[in-house]
């Protein structure tokens, strides 16, 4: 803890492991670290597999860098389902600016569960923070809803889209417009590119959003660095705008809270009737037809005692 | 709850010859094992490799070497990784090691090395028994 306020790397990653693990004490030391956070903005960079945004984080990073930044980065790639390893490799494309002082790189698995991921990934972008790294990148494969849940803990969001993917414009359909708050249109270089901002841009004019204020679509190469800058300068614009975004704080700050305490629920729940001989009963009921589900549930939640809290019934 | 600790690991190529192969079979085969690896591909420097370990907190660096100088490269990642305080993540090595260099290797400080053909679960044990003491 001490340590990663003092900025000293190898305290900082081992704070990172310790939340990322959930190792006994990790709420504590979140707890005595928040209120040296909240000065980091965090910039969420989604999109689908092999669409530049390792290459574009890297980009980016050296860019902001350049500005006088501190930026850390999480690079989140998923876990294999069978073995629960996973090969995590977007440090491959960030070598710009892998020994770049100032810059703090870590990779991370999915592991399995996304809303766990969801809030570790924030809790990672809280310890970078408080070790004094103003912008936060995270980048995260967005194919489906569930990864879009990552990057609700991001201030501001790019999603990457790439021509000759037919996926570029259909992943936007799946819910990702709703956190969008630029678009990127990465491999600028490659055909077809205009064609897909000219998707993007009708999309946008059918959705009835007001964008007339502000430039919404960026087409660039992140192997020749073309566009990065007017992308960069458009990130930090919206980024300093959330200061003066009150209702996006509070409702980010609601959700979180929300979800901690269901999660926290769930697993009392799971811990506390694993080796009751209640749930094996009921069980028993369930699958001799004595019972049903239903009235199994029913009676289970009985022992959870009274909620102070009014329920939805 | 128990801690869903997974082991982490750095495979990194140092040195200027052009195969990741072997890497990439390593990297492959520990995922597989249920590891959680951090590849970073050719031509990494000493120093990359170094910051990249401690950043990533690693529980052990693997280092593919087909160069021929694996004396040097291992041993300048050892010193890079005590002069940050990291001498506790073990070193591997693996790749075209002559027999007469494995023990050289060893009293540079390096955990284990592994020649190519190394079965995976062998390595995967090794880490395994390794790490987080
Ligand atoms: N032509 C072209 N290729 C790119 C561009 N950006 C990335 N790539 C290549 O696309 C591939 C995937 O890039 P990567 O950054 O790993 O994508 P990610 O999976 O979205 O992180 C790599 O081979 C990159 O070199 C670009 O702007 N133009
Ligand atoms: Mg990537």
């Amino acid at each position: 803890m001490r340590g990663t306020l003092a900025r000293e790397p190898r305290a900082l990653a081992r704070l990172v492991s310790g939340v990322e693990n959930r190792t006994p004490g990790w709420e504590d030391a979140m707890k005595a670290l928040y209120p040296h956070t909240g000065k980091a903005r965090i910039l969420g960079i989604t999109g689908p597999p092999g669409g530049g945004k390792s290459s574009l984080t890297n980009r980016l990073t050296a860019g902001l860098v350049d500005r006088g930044h501190r930026v850390g980065v999480i690079a989140i790639d998923p876990s294999s389902p069978f073995s629960g390893g996973a090969l995590l490799g977007d440090r491959l494309r960030m070598r710009d600016v892998s020994t770049a002082p100032g810059v703090f790189i870590r990779s991370m698995a999915t592991r399995g569960s996304l809303g766990g991921l969801c809030q570790g990934a924030r809790d990672v972008a809280r310890a970078l923070d408080a070790a004094g790294y103003d912008l936060v990148l995270i980048e995260t494969v967005g194919v489906g809803q569930d990864e879009v849940e990552i990057v609700k803990a991001a201030d501001v969001v790019a999603v990457v889209c790439v021509p000759g993917q037919g996926d570029g414009v259909q992943a936007l359909k799946a819910g990702i417009m709703e956190i969008a708050d630029v678009y990127v249109v990465n491999k600028a270089d490659r055909d077809g590119a205009d064609q897909v901002a000219a998707d993007i841009g009708a999309m946008l004019a059918l959705s009835g959003e007001d964008t007339t204020d502000r430039e919404m679509v960026f087409p660039t190469n992140s192997l020749s660095g073309e566009g990065v800058e007017p992308l960069t300068e458009a990130l930090l614009d919206r980024a300093a705008r959330v200061e003066h975004a009150p209702e996006r704080v509070s409702e980010r700050a609601r959700e979180e809270v929300l979800l901690l305490v269901e999660r926290e629920i769930a697993r009392r729940v799971r811990a506390g009737l694993a080796e009751d001989p209640r749930l094996e009963s009921a069980v028993e009921g369930v699958v001799t037809r004595r019972s049903d589900p239903y009235s199994a549930a029913e009676a289970l939640l009985g022992l959870f005692g009274r909620m102070e809290v009014v329920t939805g019934e | 709850m128990t801690p869903d600790r997974k082991l982490r690991v750095l495979v990194a190529k140092p040195g200027l010859d052009g195969h990741d192969r072997g890497a990439r079979v390593i990297a492959y085969g520990l995922r597989d094992a249920g590891f959680e690896v951090i590849y970073t591909g050719l031509r990494q420097s000493p120093e990359q490799i170094a910051r990249e370990a401690i950043q990533e907190d690693v529980d052990a660096v693997g280092l593919s070497i087909l160069s021929g100088a694996h004396m040097s490269l291992t041993g300048r990642v050892l010193d890079l990784l005590r002069e940050q305080g990291a001498e506790d993540i073990p070193v591997l090595v693996g790749g075209l090691i002559p027999d007469q260099d494995r023990e050289a290797l060893c009293e540079l400080g390096v955990a284990g090395v592994f020649t190519a053909g190394t079965p995976i679960s062998e390595v995967a044990d090794f880490i395994q028994s390794h790490a987080g003491a």
